[in-house]
């Protein structure tokens, strides 16, 4: 293979990976940008969402369409019920016990998932036929053209509502400044339900994509995910929905190009040293000028 | 202190009436060996994390014992084994190996299954002079310790190198192969000595290992990795790891057009491969593991496996079943329960038919014994070749 059609793959593989970064980062920051919480336990909330998805597709013979939605509902309210759970009761306590209660509630998940699925991988029965586009000696499959595509139509929806609907503009408010909302009328308690309900539906998706490109879940897929979505999302600047996309799709194709072209060894590590690098000298962020545009 | 005569007498009568009550409470208590059974121990992950392969080693040791006193017994005593759970810890390994020493006074111990929990009990069998065999530990540390080859500690499987050993072998006699491009899980021990013994032995038979490239645990994507390797285009992949990440590599190596014959080892014994990767992608690979059930010889012990516990065996129920062999063997030759002698006789192991193939033991207490190489063939195994690894 030529280097440019060698580049060129490494960009498709980059980008398909990238989707996944940047569905799982939109509702880090989605969260971060309205309640100030880094949601440790976002990583988990993707892999519930791969389960129910799974069991969708096994238990109920449900095609992957309806699939992803069941699992986007389910795991949307399980989302809620974490943050009525463990975050409200906290939410005026000092920022360092919220954070670490996120913490346990990732650990809760893992667990709790292993005690009721058991930690054997599991496998999701073909859902779609296995396409393949073959362009000179680049190989797209169907099902990276499947994940990009719904990260953009999610992405334009998402955007849709923060920008253009009344409970975005609540959003927007509460994330600027949640007192001054709620004088104004703004129902707090309830846009931060949205945000978590919206955050955890976007993740579903990511789980119950990765699953069937993938094809193989367990209850601790989520650890490594969550972090690199957790570094997507400082990347573009965290609480900047735009941000959280083009900080998933950027840290996909740098993976894929260190893993290509200097060796797969050093792909965890440029991806944290990424990390370092923005909260060295741009803890913003790519996008972190628009402090205005934070949900 | 003045003590009356009386007092004395009666310190005297309590004292003898509690040490007699030892001695009485050592013969009752069931602690010494009656004279018409052997004692061994087995120590095993039946909780825990890796319980599963715990308990089909333990299933497959059983067989062989009950087959054993079925037939009689041996040297006219039967064999009675005590069963002791390490919950698949190495600390709680050492408990039980102390417990199945000082308590149940075993001659030998079998297990664990883990490497690390064989390791674990090693030192407090070989102060007591217990021999220890352990059934599926397959890494070099467990028998030989700083070039020292421990005393008492055997197992009854091969080693991860002679996997190494045998793949390079097949991919330059069978394959034709002249390059080869090695990937290993950087996560694991395992994983990268087999990668070292395939790249040493491949590259010593005249081939040229073109390209190496690692991945973690756990890893999802593989694409960028396996896209860099397709330009090596190296005429065989060696992937030595789990079968977790094997099944994703297969299948995203397929689809990105990679056609070689793509090789593992016994990482890859589990049908989940073929539930990730695929049937039509599992075509043309091969890997080398310790039998095929397809295997004539092995084929009685299938039979009898099934038959005692209404579900096939897996490789660690016939791993079981052979160090089962294998000691039942050894007592016999020793003609005696003396621990010491039946380490002599494991030790002198040779030419002995076990449930999966034909044992010798060598000096660094390794059995050299057959790895067979199986090939996945539209959804079947079909056994390519039966390779004796040279012993060292």
């Amino acid at each position: 293979m030529e280097f440019s059609q060698q580049l060129m793959q490494q960009l498709i593989n980059g980008i398909s990976l990238g989707s996944i970064y940047a569905l799982i980062a939109l509702g880090y920051t989605m969260i971060y940008g309205i309640i100030k919480l880094i949601n440790f336990a976002h990583g988990d909330i993707y892999m519930v969402g791969a389960y129910i998805g799974f069991f969708a597709i096994t238990q109920a013979n449900v095609s992957i369409f309806p699939a992803l939605l069941i699992s986007m509902v389910v795991t949307g309210l399980l989302g809620m019920l974490v943050e009525k759970l463990a975050y409200k009761p906290l939410r005026h306590a000092p920022r360092i016990s919220i954070l670490i209660t996120a913490i346990g509630v990732s650990f809760f998940l893992e667990y709790a998932s292993m005690y009721f699925v058991s930690p054997t991988p599991r496998t999701f029965p073909e859902v779609m036929g296995n396409v393949a586009f073959h362009v000179g000696d680049l190989v797209i499959n169907g099902q990276q053209l499947l994940i990009l595509g719904i990260t953009v139509v999610l992405m334009v929806i998402l955007t849709y509502i923060v920008q253009r609907t009344k409970l975005g503009k609540a959003m927007r408010a509460a994330s600027f400044d949640t007192e001054t909302a709620q004088l104004m009328g703004v129902n707090a308690d309830q846009v931060i339900s949205f945000t978590f309900i919206i955050g955890s539906a976007l993740a579903a998706v990511a789980g119950v994509l990765v699953g069937v490109y993938y094809n193989s879940i367990d209850p601790l897929m989520g650890i490594m995910p969550g972090l690199k979505a957790f570094v997507a999302a400082v990347l573009g600047g965290i609480g900047i929905l735009p941000g959280a996309v083009v900080g998933g799709l950027v840290l996909g194709v740098i993976e894929a190009l260190v893993s290509g072209f200097i060796s797969s060894t050093f792909r965890d590590a440029a991806a944290f040293a990424i990390l370092i690098l923005v909260l060295l000298f741009k803890p913003s962020g790519l996008f972190g000028k628009n402090t205005n545009e934070k949900v | 202190m003045n003590f009356s005569k009386k007092g004395l007498r009666l310190a005297g009568a309590l004292l003898g009436t509690m040490l007699m009550g030892s001695v009485f409470a050592g013969c009752g208590g069931g602690n010494e060996a009656k004279s018409d059974e052997i004692k061994i121990g087995a120590n095993f992950e039946m909780t825990g994390n890796v319980a599963n392969y715990g308990n089909a080693t333990l299933e497959g040791l059983k067989l062989a014992i009950k087959e054993a006193n079925d037939a009689g017994g041996v040297n006219g005593k039967k064999i009675s084994l005590v069963e002791v759970d390490n919950k698949s810890e190495a600390s709680e390994s050492v408990n039980a190996a102390t417990k199945l020493i000082s308590d149940d006074k075993v001659k030998l111990i079998v297990g664990p299954a883990v490497t690390a929990n064989v390791i674990a009990e090693s030192q407090v069998a070989t102060d007591n002079k217990i021999p220890v065999l352990a059934p599926d530990a397959t890494s070099p540390a467990v028998t030989v310790e700083n070039g020292q080859v421990k005393d008492f500690i055997f197992r009854s499987c091969f080693i991860d190198p002679q996997q190494g050993d045998v793949m390079a072998k097949f991919a330059i006699d069978k394959l034709k192969a002249k390059t080869a491009v090695v990937y290993i899980d950087n996560s694991s021990d395992y994983s990268k000595s087999l990668g070292q013994v395939f790249k040493e032995k491949f590259e010593a038979a005249g081939g040229k290992v073109v390209m190496q490239e690692a991945f973690l645990q756990k890893d999802q994507d593989f694409k960028a990795a396996l896209t860099k390797i397709k330009t090596a285009n190296a005429d065989v992949i060696f992937i030595p790891a789990y079968y977790e990440e094997v099944g994703k590599i297969v299948k995203q190596a397929r689809e990105l057009g990679i056609t070689q014959p793509l090789l593992g080892t016994d990482g890859w014994d589990d049908f989940k491969v073929a539930d990730i990767a695929g049937v039509d992608a599992l075509n043309n690979t091969f890997f080398s593991t310790h039998y095929s059930d397809k295997d004539e010889s092995v084929k009685a012990f299938i039979d009898a496996f099934t038959k005692e516990y209404n579900h096939a065996p897996n490789v660690f129920a016939a791993l079981g079943y052979d160090a089962g062999k294998l000691l039942v063997d050894a007592i016999k030759r020793a003609g005696s329960d003396d621990p010491v002698k039946i380490k002599d006789a494991i030790a002198a192991t040779k030419e002995l038919q076990v449930g999966t193939g034909i044992i010798t033991m060598d000096k660094n207490h390794n059995p050299i014994k057959q790895a067979v190489i199986l090939e996945n063939k539209g959804g079947d195994r079909v056994m390519v070749a039966k390779i004796m690894p040279e012993a060292e």
